[in-house]
C-alpha cells in the first residue's frame, strides 16, 4: 500500500532527463526505503519477531494472527479517520463516542423498528456523519478548537447512544451478525472491510485532488487558503468522513459481538489516536499515512495479544501498552534522525 | 588585536550542497563589515556558524584573541555574538520585555520583576526608537517594529560582535535611518557589526569594508574608499549586469481590471484605480500604507464593506480567494514561508497547488502531466532545484519564489499581483525576476506589484499610484516620475 503514496512517474521521468539538466531525477525506491511507513512496519516486524520466540505456539498461528487482525480492525479502521483530522492540524475526541452512537443508532433501528439489515446500516453510517456535521459546523462556524469542540461531542454522541438504549444492550439479528462473524476464506470479514476501506483512503489520500488538499491544508493552512484552497470545506469533509468511518468501525465490532452496546467503543479514542501518531504522523500536521496509521493499529493490537498470551496481569497490560507507545514512536524518530545524518554524509549535484 | 573575528578556511556541506569552502573573512575591532552576496552564495550559512545554530566541518575560528569552537547558540551569546536573523526568532505570545530578557530574566528567587523588566526594557527601546508600552504582546507589532526589539534585544546582551541579517527589509526610511544612527554609535563604542544586505545604497552609506561571496567561497573584498557599484555588482555576479531591470515596453491594452471606491472597515477608504493588459500598475507607500490590506481585499482574502471591482467591463463578486482565482486573478503574497508556500512539500507539490483543476481526471490528480507542467517552469524561470521532489523548504530564498510564480503562472492569469516580489532576493535573482515579469506584461497580462524598493518600483512600472493611510494620495506615470515625488506623495 505504501506504492500509493508514490507517483507512478519513472516512466516519464526517463524521458525528460535528456533536456535541462538543472535537477537528477528522484527514484522510487530510494523513496520507499527512506519513507516513515516504513520504519514502523521494521518496528512491528520486530515485534513479531520477538512475540514468535516467546510464544512460538501460541502466537505465529493463522488462527491467531487472524483473530488479532479482526481485534484491531475497528480501531484501524476509525484511525483511517482520525488520521485525516490529524493531518489537519486537528483532532478528534468524539470518535469512541461516534462508534457506539452508530453501532447503538444502527441496532436499534433494525430491532425496535424492523429496519432491514443494508437499511440500516446506512442509516448507522449517516447518523455518524452528522456527529461529524455537528463537529465541523463547531470547529468552522463556531470557531471553536478542535480539541474542545470534540470533548463536547465526545460526551453528546455518549449520551444520545445510553438515550437511544436507555442503557439496555441491543440484540442484533443473525442477518447482521454475520457481516461481522463470517469469513472470506480463512479471512475475518472485518479484515477484508479494513484492507478495502484502506486501500480506498489510500487511493483517496495519495492520488486525488481532494487529497492532495488535505494534506496541503495541514501543511500551512494559510498557504493553502490564498491558492484558492477551500478551508472551510474542506475541514467539513474531514471531520464528517471521521464520523462516518468511526461508525462504520462501530457497526462492523457490533456485527462481530452479535450486540450493541451503547458502552461500545468507550475509551477507544485514545488507542485511534495512538494508532495515527505511531503511525508515523506529525504532530504540527501535514503528514501520516494510511498504511501508517494501520500499522500503528496493528502493533498496538499485536502487543495486547502477545500480553495475553504470555500471560501477562490483565492490570499490567495498560501500563505495557503506554510505556511501548512511547519507545515505538522514540524508535521511529530515532530511524528518522539517523535517516537526516546518512543524508549529510552524501553529496550528490 | 585589530582584528574580533578571524575565519579561516571554513567548510561546511549540506546533502546536495557544499555551502561553504575554505571561506575566509575578518572583521576588525569597532568595524562595520558588509557581508554581500547573491542568494545561495553562503552567507547565511557562515552566520549561522557563527550563531552556534550549524557546526563547521573545517576551519577555525579566533574570536577575541582565542580560538573557539562555537557549540550552541547559549555559547555564542557567551562568547559576545548576537545574530539578528532575517526570520526573527521573537516568541509572539510573550510582551516586548520579556522578549528582550528571554532566558536572562530579572528574577530574585524564582520570581520574575516585572517592574525591572519592564523599565529595563524601556530604556533599551528608547535607544532604539520604539515607541510602545513594554508589555505590548509582540504578536501585536507590525514587522517593523519586531525588528526592532531584536535590536534592543542584541544591545541588552552586550555584545561584542552583532552580526545583523537583512535588518532593513521590513523597515521604513525612517527607522532605516534611526537602525544606521545606532549602529554608527555601536561603532563608535567599540562594538563590530556584520551587517549583511542586498539594499547597495545601504552599503554606501555605513559600511568601512564589503566582504563578497559568490557560490559559497570568497569572491573579494573591497575597502570603502575604493567602493563602487560596479565592482561589488561584478564580484558578486562574476559578471557585468548591465541592465538591472529589463523592462521591455509592452503593448498596452484596454482596460482589464476596474475597482470603484472599495473600503473597508480597518484600513481602506474609498479606494479607486484601473489597470490596464500589458500594464505594470507599480504601488508605493510606507509600511502601513495599506497596499498589501488593498490586494488582499481584491483577491477576496479579507471582506470590504463598500466598493466595486469590475473586471473586463464586467462587474464581479469577489469573496474568497476561490473566486478570485477563477477570475483569473493571481496573488503573490508577501511571505513566501508564512503565506507563499507549503514548506513541507515538495517543489512539485507547491507548484502545481493552485493549477489542480486543470491537473486532474475525475477528481484522480494526473501525475505526468503535473510533472511536466512543473518541469517547464523549472525550465522557464529557471529554477535550481536538485529534484521535482526537493522540499521547498531547503531552497534559496529565489528559488523559493521562483516556486511560488510557478504556482501562479500555471494558472494562466491575466491579473498578476506581487507583492514585494524580490524582498531578501539576490541580485541575480531578483534580475530574472524582473525579466519574467516584463515578459508576462509583454504577453498582455496586467500587473501589479507592491515595492518599497523605490529603484525597482521605478525602474519596472508603466504607472504608479502612491498610497498612505489607506487612500490613494498621487498616480504617477513612468516619465514623470522619480523617488522625490513618490516619497512626497507617500508622506502627505
Amino acid at each position: 500500500m505504501s506504492r500509493v503514496q508514490e507517483p507512478v512517474k519513472q516512466k516519464k521521468v526517463e524521458k525528460l532527463e535528456k533536456s535541462e539538466c538543472y535537477y537528477k531525477p528522484d527514484y522510487i525506491s530510494r523513496r520507499i526505503f527512506r519513507s516513515e511507513t516504513v520504519g514502523i512496519f521494521l518496528i512491528l516486524f520486530l515485534i513479531c519477531m520477538v512475540l514468535k520466540f516467546a510464544c512460538p505456539e501460541t502466537f505465529p498461528t493463522l488462527d491467531n494472527l487472524l483473530s488479532v487482525a479482526r481485534q484491531f480492525s475497528y480501531i484501524a479502521i476509525t484511525a483511517i479517520g482520525e488520521l485525516m483530522v490529524i493531518i489537519t492540524n486537528g483532532i478528534d475526541l468524539s470518535v469512541g463516542s461516534i462508534m457506539g452512537f452508530g453501532a447503538v443508532l444502527t441496532g436499534f433501528l433494525m430491532h425496535e423498528w424492523g429496519i432491514l439489515v443494508p437499511a440500516a446500516i446506512i442509516l448507522g453510517l449517516a447518523g455518524g456523519g452528522m456527529i461529524g456535521l455537528l463537529n465541523a459546523f463547531f470547529i468552522t462556524r463556531l470557531h471553536l478548537p478542535p480539541f474542545i469542540a470534540t470533548l463536547g461531542t465526545l460526551s453528546i454522541a455518549r449520551g444520545l447512544a445510553y438515550a437511544i438504549t436507555k442503557g439496555y444492550t441491543v440484540p442484533c439479528p443473525d442477518a447482521f451478525a454475520a457481516i461481522g462473524q463470517g469469513y472470506l476464506g480463512p479471512i475475518p470479514l472485518p479484515v477484508i472491510y479494513m484492507v478495502i476501506i484502506g486501500l480506498i483512503f489510500a487511493i483517496f489520500l495519495g492520488r486525488t485532488v481532494v487529497g492532495r488538499r488535505i494534506y496541503a491544508l495541514g501543511g500551512n493552512e494559510e498557504a493553502a487558503e490564498v491558492s484558492g484552497i477551500n478551508i472551510k470545506r474542506i475541514k467539513c469533509l474531514v471531520y464528517i468522513l471521521t464520523g462516518v468511518l468511526a461508525a462504520a468501525g462501530g457497526i462492523i465490532c457490533s456485527a462481530r459481538l452479535g450486540v450493541a452496546q451503547s458502552t461500545l467503543g468507550l475509551g477507544y479514542e485514545l488507542d485511534v489516536i495512538a494508532a495515527v501518531y505511531i503511525g508515523g504522523a506529525s504532530a504540527n500536521g501535514g503528514s501520516g499515512t494510511v498504511l501508517g496509521a494501520i500499522t500503528g493499529a496493528a502493533i498496538m493490537g499485536v502487543i495486547r495479544n502477545g500480553l495475553v498470551l504470555l500471560n501477562v496481569s490483565p492490570y499490567w497490560v495498560q501500563f505495557a501498552i503506554g510505556s511501548i507507545i512511547v519507545i515505538a514512536v522514540a524508535i521511529d524518530q530515532f530511524r528518522a534522525r539517523y535517516n537526516q545524518k546518512r543524508q549529510l554524509k552524501e553529496v550528490k549535484l | 588585536m585589530p582584528y574580533i573575528l578571524k575565519m579561516s578556511n571554513i567548510s561546511k556541506r549540506f546533502p546536495g550542497v557544499i555551502a561553504l569552502k575554505n571561506v575566509s573573512l575578518n572583521v576588525k575591532r569597532g568595524e562595520i563589515l558588509a557581508l554581500v552576496g547573491e542568494n545561495g552564495a553562503g552567507k547565511s550559512t557562515l552566520i549561522k556558524i557563527l550563531a552556534g545554530v550549524y557546526s563547521k566541518d573545517a576551519g577555525d575560528i579566533i574570536f577575541d584573541g582565542q580560538r573557539v569552537e562555537i557549540l550552541s547558540p547559549h555559547h555564542s551569546h557567551q562568547l559576545g555574538i548576537s545574530v539578528i536573523f532575517q526570520e526573527l526568532n521573537m516568541f509572539p505570545n510573550l510582551s516586548v520585555a520579556e522578549n528582550i530578557f528571554a532566558g536572562r530574566e530579572k528574577s530574585q528567587g524564582g520570581f520574575i520583576n516585572y517592574f525591572q523588566t519592564n523599565h529595563q526594557a524601556w530604556s533599551l527601546m528608547q535607544r532604539v526608537g520604539l515607541n510602545c508600552d513594554p508589555e505590548t504582546l509582540v504578536c501585536n507589532l507590525p514587522v517593523s517594529q519586531r525588528q526592532m526589539v531584536e535590536v534592543a534585544k542584541a544591545l541588552s546582551l552586550q555584545a561584542k560582535l552583532i552580526i545583523m541579517d537583512e535588518p532593513t527589509s521590513s523597515l521604513t526610511e525612517r527607522e532605516t535611518q534611526l537602525l544606521f544612527k545606532i549602529i554608527k554609535n555601536l561603532k563608535a563604542a567599540g562594538v563590530s557589526v556584520i551587517f549583511i544586505t542586498h539594499r547597495l545604497d545601504e552599503i554606501f552609506e555605513v559600511a568601512d569594508r564589503v566582504h563578497v561571496l559568490r557560490d559559497g567561497v570568497n569572491a573579494g573584498v573591497i575597502e570603502r574608499p575604493d567602493l563602487t557599484e560596479e565592482k561589488m555588482i561584478q564580484l558578486m555576479v562574476g559578471r557585468e549586469l548591465k541592465n538591472i531591470f529589463p523592462k521591455t515596453d509592452a503593448k498596452i491594452g484596454e482596460e482589464i481590471l476596474k475597482v470603484k471606491n472599495l473600503t473597508t472597515p480597518s484600513v481602506l477608504k474609498n479606494i479607486s484605480f484601473e489597470l490596464k493588459k500589458g500594464e505594470i500598475l507599480g504601488v508605493a507607500g510606507l509600511v502601513g500604507a495599506g497596499r498589501t490590506e488593498l490586494m488582499r481585499a481584491i483577491f477576496g482574502l479579507d471582506p470590504f464593506s463598500r466598493g466595486e471591482i469590475h473586471i473586463n467591463g464586467r462587474p464581479v463578486r469577489i469573496s474568497s480567494p476561490e473566486d478570485a482565482i477563477k477570475e483569473g486573478i493571481a496573488f503573490v503574497t508577501e511571505d513566501r514561508r508564512l503565506q507563499g508556500l507549503i514548506l513541507g512539500m515538495s517543489v512539485r507539490e507547491n507548484g502545481s497547488l493552485v493549477a489542480l483543476n486543470q491537473l486532474h481526471r475525475a477528481g484522480f490528480i494526473k501525475f505526468g502531466t503535473e510533472d511536466s507542467l512543473v518541469r517547464e517552469y523549472l525550465q522557464k524561470l529557471r529554477i535550481k532545484t536538485p529534484s521535482v521532489e526537493t522540499k521547498v523548504s531547503t531552497l534559496s530564498g529565489g528559488n523559493q519564489q521562483k516556486v511560488v510564480l510557478t504556482k501562479w503562472l500555471a494558472i494562466k492569469p491575466q491579473i498578476l499581483i506581487l507583492d514585494e516580489p524580490t524582498r531578501g532576493i539576490d541580485v541575480g535573482a531578483k534580475a530574472e525576476i524582473h525579466r519574467i515579469i516584463s515578459d508576462l506584461a509583454g504577453q498582455g497580462v496586467g500587473v501589479i506589484m507592491i515595492s518599497s524598493e523605490l529603484p525597482e518600483i521605478l525602474g519596472m512600472s508603466d504607472r504608479i499610484l502612491v498610497m498612505h493611510e489607506g487612500r490613494i494620495t498621487g498616480a504617477l506615470r513612468r516619465e514623470e516620475a522619480n523617488q522625490e515625488k513618490i516619497m512626497a506623495l507617500a508622506v502627505i
